[in-house]
């Protein structure tokens, strides 16, 4: 995989389409700036060029239009309006599809339409150079070893109008002499339009330097009356000499290649790479001072000590490494923020509403796994927010707030948790509104006192929407149930403010690593079981009365609130005697808690989570397993799915009772 | 997985086929040596509740949590008790694209052997005590039939997602 070029190629190209369009949403509010006129026509041309290297001959003549609609911006030759952006924004997209591999070129031609519409718009009455170009060019003998494709580059000409191509074999050696990689033949191209003298150069950029190139302005009017092929000399039919047919056999622009997903990677910076190699370094050391102590004779006290004092060494570097590798994995939010901006901009044009979108705490990391998992609810929040948070201008102005609406997306750290913020400056959440939409949907009882909090988190509920009509963003009622459930298996939480007239800020908190959890170790039979401690509220003993008093209903009161409890003894059919004082878990996710009856709690336990092998894919109750000091396996619990249960189990005694 | 779209035997171009023959009950099984990452002593295992049966515990194998499976349970044979024989085989599969690893639990590990394809059956229609489409051929060899099972199809059902997916309760 990463000896794979093509796939290296469609990883850089992400990265590329991302900064050419971040580059191009900074435009969209500064259309004169110099500098980010030029790097996106410099993304656009990397993009277009190593595109062209690896095959991917539609992206580069799809790239290429954009590219040319570019240079005339940073030549002064075209006003750069809001429309252009808009135009080469959605060609992103297509790039994107172009990348992927399948994208139906029908879409292509409609924005390269599109494109051309937004370029003559307004443009200055360029002199057109002339009614058409001759040139005659010859690539150095080496080009195609050093991966040129002359086809590539005839292609390209043909792109920019008619083209006539005679191919020059006054040069080819007599056949002993032939190497047959190198490029003898020699073009000369007849190309009729008005076409600028600097888009053929671009054609030539990458190999302008070793070759030679001529052109010279056709006589204008010199219509050349098409000569019928026959007369045409024979090397403009015959394709190309020998020596060109095997570098040039590449795929026909419109195989999909593979659409099968590049390969992850992430981006380490080297500082903390070297951090992680010099760690390694004193653990090799530490490693071969214990292979001399093990082959040596240190009798007694000296050698006992010797263990000792590498024990601890080896503790200190285990523990460092954690530490260092935890750190390798985490990716700063800006990462995450940043594909935002295109959908509130996307998202504000579709709602006809003027939002801006402002950020702070970029650089806070998250573990990677983290970053992509909360990509989709983050979208979820933004779109609610551009499409019932912010009004539109009018409703805006009336109530004396600017018109232009702001979104704001926040990131900090705050011990071992992440709080990731999504502020709107809108009406706010319409409390009225929820209470009238619960009571109606039986949700709460009429006139239940509520705290805020509970009141919002109604919002979380399936099949829930106050919003008075659906658009195409939201109010579905899906969603936002999801998106709980999304951070919830993250271990995160999430949190509702909410000020009305002011707007509302919802506030998800994440902790900061996937990889390593504090954990509750405890026995059920034979077997042991990590809870996160993160979810653990507390632990009490399941008195004996309690326990008799209990069967058949299995409701602990804790504090004057009723808790479900699960036996996890026969939820795991363990087969084994209980022992006499079992304990009682309480586990809590948000307002919902259920207490798990376990045989023993051992103790807290530094738990590196591992994942369960596809076989149990199924099995939801556990979300990973992790290694016990004694090589042993303990399952981990999977809590959300515990609290589930816990509450099926009171809805079905309630539906019973 | 329908009927009859067996895993086909990866015979060599002279028709050998190099395995790894082992015990389960009274039967004598084999699988593609190349599959085989290692033979182990009998580890201890974690049972693992709401799994089914076939694949119901896991172990720590160099760190990674490895599900160990019993075939016993695709054959219908009746269980029995671990004895000094045992050993549990880790193999390599592919399933639905990815690469996993299983621990095979066997009674008694033989030898790496060559089977030939001209002593090779498919399974009879009629007349087997297992599922047809868990054995893709019977070999015979000196005295007694050697069975190749078909991994792929006793594993497909883990294959989907989370269709279907269970919990306890």
């Amino acid at each position: 995989m990463n000896g794979d070029p093509v796939a290296a190629f469609r990883v850089e190209a992400g990265e590329l389409l991302d900064q050419v369009e971040q580059n191009l949403l900074d435009l969209g509010d500064r259309l004169d700036d110099r500098d980010l006129i030029d790097a996106v026509f410099r993304g656009l041309h990397t993009l277009k060029g190593s595109g062209a290297m690896f095959g991917f001959d539609a992206l580069a003549g799809f790239t290429h239009h954009c590219e040319t609609a570019f240079d005339r911006v940073r030549k002064g030759l075209a006003p750069l309006t809001a429309g252009l952006v808009e135009v080469i924004l959605s060609a992103m997209d297509h790039m994107r599809a172009l990348v992927e591999g399948a994208a139906p070129a029908e879409i292509g031609n409609a924005i390269l339409a599109r494109l051309q519409q937004a370029v003559t718009e307004r443009a200055a009455p360029v002199a057109p150079a002339a009614s058409g170009w001759r040139l005659r060019f010859r690539l150095p003998p080496e080009a195609m070893a050093n991966g040129t494709n002359p086809l590539a580059l005839l292609d390209e000409l043909r792109g920019l109008g008619t083209c006539r191509v005679t191919a020059l074999t006054d040069a080819i050696p007599p056949l002993a002499d032939l190497v047959p990689t190198e490029c003898h033949v020699g073009w000369e191209v007849e190309l009729r339009g008005a076409i600028a003298r600097d888009d053929i150069d671009d054609v030539f950029i990458f190999v302008m330097d070793d070759m030679e190139l001529t052109v010279e302005p056709l006589a204008p009017a010199t219509e050349a009356p098409v000569l019928p092929a026959a007369t045409l000399p024979a090397a403009v039919v015959a394709a190309a000499p020998p020596a060109d047919s095997a570098p040039v056999a590449a795929p026909p622009a419109e195989t999909p290649t593979r659409t099968a997903k590049s390969g992850e990677s992430v981006r380490v910076s080297a500082e903390r790479l070297d951090e992680l190699m010099d760690r390694v370094g004193e653990l090799v050391i530490v490693q071969s001072r214990l292979s001399q102590l093990a082959h040596g004779h240190h009798a007694g006290a000296a050698g006992e000590l010797a263990l000792r004092s590498i024990a601890e060494e080896i503790e200190r570097l285990a523990s460092e490494l954690r530490d260092t590798m935890m750190v390798l994995r985490m990716v700063p939010v800006a990462s995450l923020f940043n594909r935002f901006r295109r959908l509130v901009h996307d998202l504000a044009r579709e709602t006809g509403k003027t939002i801006e979108l402002t950020t702070d705490g970029e650089t806070t990391e998250v573990d990677k796994t983290v970053i992509e998992r909360l990509a989709d609810p983050m979208i979820h929040l933004i779109r609610n927010a551009c499409d019932h948070g912010v009004g539109t201008a009018e409703q805006r102005i009336s109530v004396g707030k600017s018109p232009v609406g702001h979104i704001h997306l926040s990131a900090q750290q705050a011990g071992g948790e992440v709080r990731i913020a999504i502020r709107d400056d809108g009406r706010g959440l319409d409390r009225v509104r929820i209470r009238a939409k619960a009571e109606a949907q039986g949700l709460i009882q009429p006139g239940q006192a509520m705290s805020d909090h509970e009141l919002f988190q109604l919002i979380f509920h399936p099949g829930f929407s106050t919003a008075a009509q659906i658009t195409n963003l939201s109010g579905r009622g899906v969603g936002m149930d999801v998106v709980k459930r999304t951070i919830e298996s993250l271990r995160g939480a999430i949190d509702i403010g909410s000020i009305d007239g002011q707007g509302s800020t919802i506030t998800l908190r994440i902790p900061l690593t996937l990889a390593i959890i504090d954990g509750l170790l405890v026995r059920v039979g034979e077997g042991r079981y990590v809870i996160p401690l993160a979810a653990v509220e507390e632990c009490l003993e399941l008195s004996l009365e309690e326990d008799l008093r209990s069967r058949g209903r299995s409701f602990i009161t804790l504090r004057d609130r009723l808790v479900p409890f699960l036996r996890l003894r026969e939820m795991f059919e363990t087969g084994t005697r209980p022992d006499p004082h079992q304990k009682i878990v309480v586990i809590a996710t948000g307002a919902e808690r259920v207490g798990l009856v376990v045989d023993q709690i051992i103790g807290s336990h530094q738990t590196v989570i591992k994942s369960m092998s596809p076989l149990h894919r199924r099995v939801a109750t556990f979300s990973g397993a992790t290694i016990l000091g004694d090589g042993g396996v303990a399952l981990i619990l999977d809590v959300v799915q515990l609290v589930m249960a816990g509450q099926h189990q009171e809805a079905r005694l309630r539906a019973a009772g | 997985m329908s009927m009859g779209e067996a895993t086909p035997t990866p015979w060599d171009a002279q028709g050998n086929l190099e395995v790894l023959t082992f015990d389960l009950g009274d039967e004598t099984f084999a699988l593609e040596a190349v599959l085989v990452c290692e033979i182990l002593d009998l580890l201890p295992c974690t049972a693992v509740p709401g799994a089914d049966p076939l694949v119901g515990s896991v172990v720590n194998y160099r760190g990674k949590i490895i599900p160990i499976a019993d075939l016993r349970r695709a054959f219908a044979m009746p269980q029995a008790d671990a004895t000094l024989d045992s050993r549990v085989v880790v193999i390599a599969i592919e399933l639905a694209g990815e690469t996993i690893q299983v621990g095979l639990r066997t009674d008694k590990v033989h030898e790496v052997t060559t089977l030939r394809r001209d002593a090779s059956e498919a399974p009879p229609a009629v007349g087997m005590r297992w599922r047809r489409d868990y054995v893709r051929a019977l070999v015979r060899r000196n005295q007694g039939v050697v069975v190749l099972p078909d991994l792929s199809a006793i594993f497909q059902v883990f294959a989907g997602d989370d269709a279907g997916a269970s919990t306890l309760h």
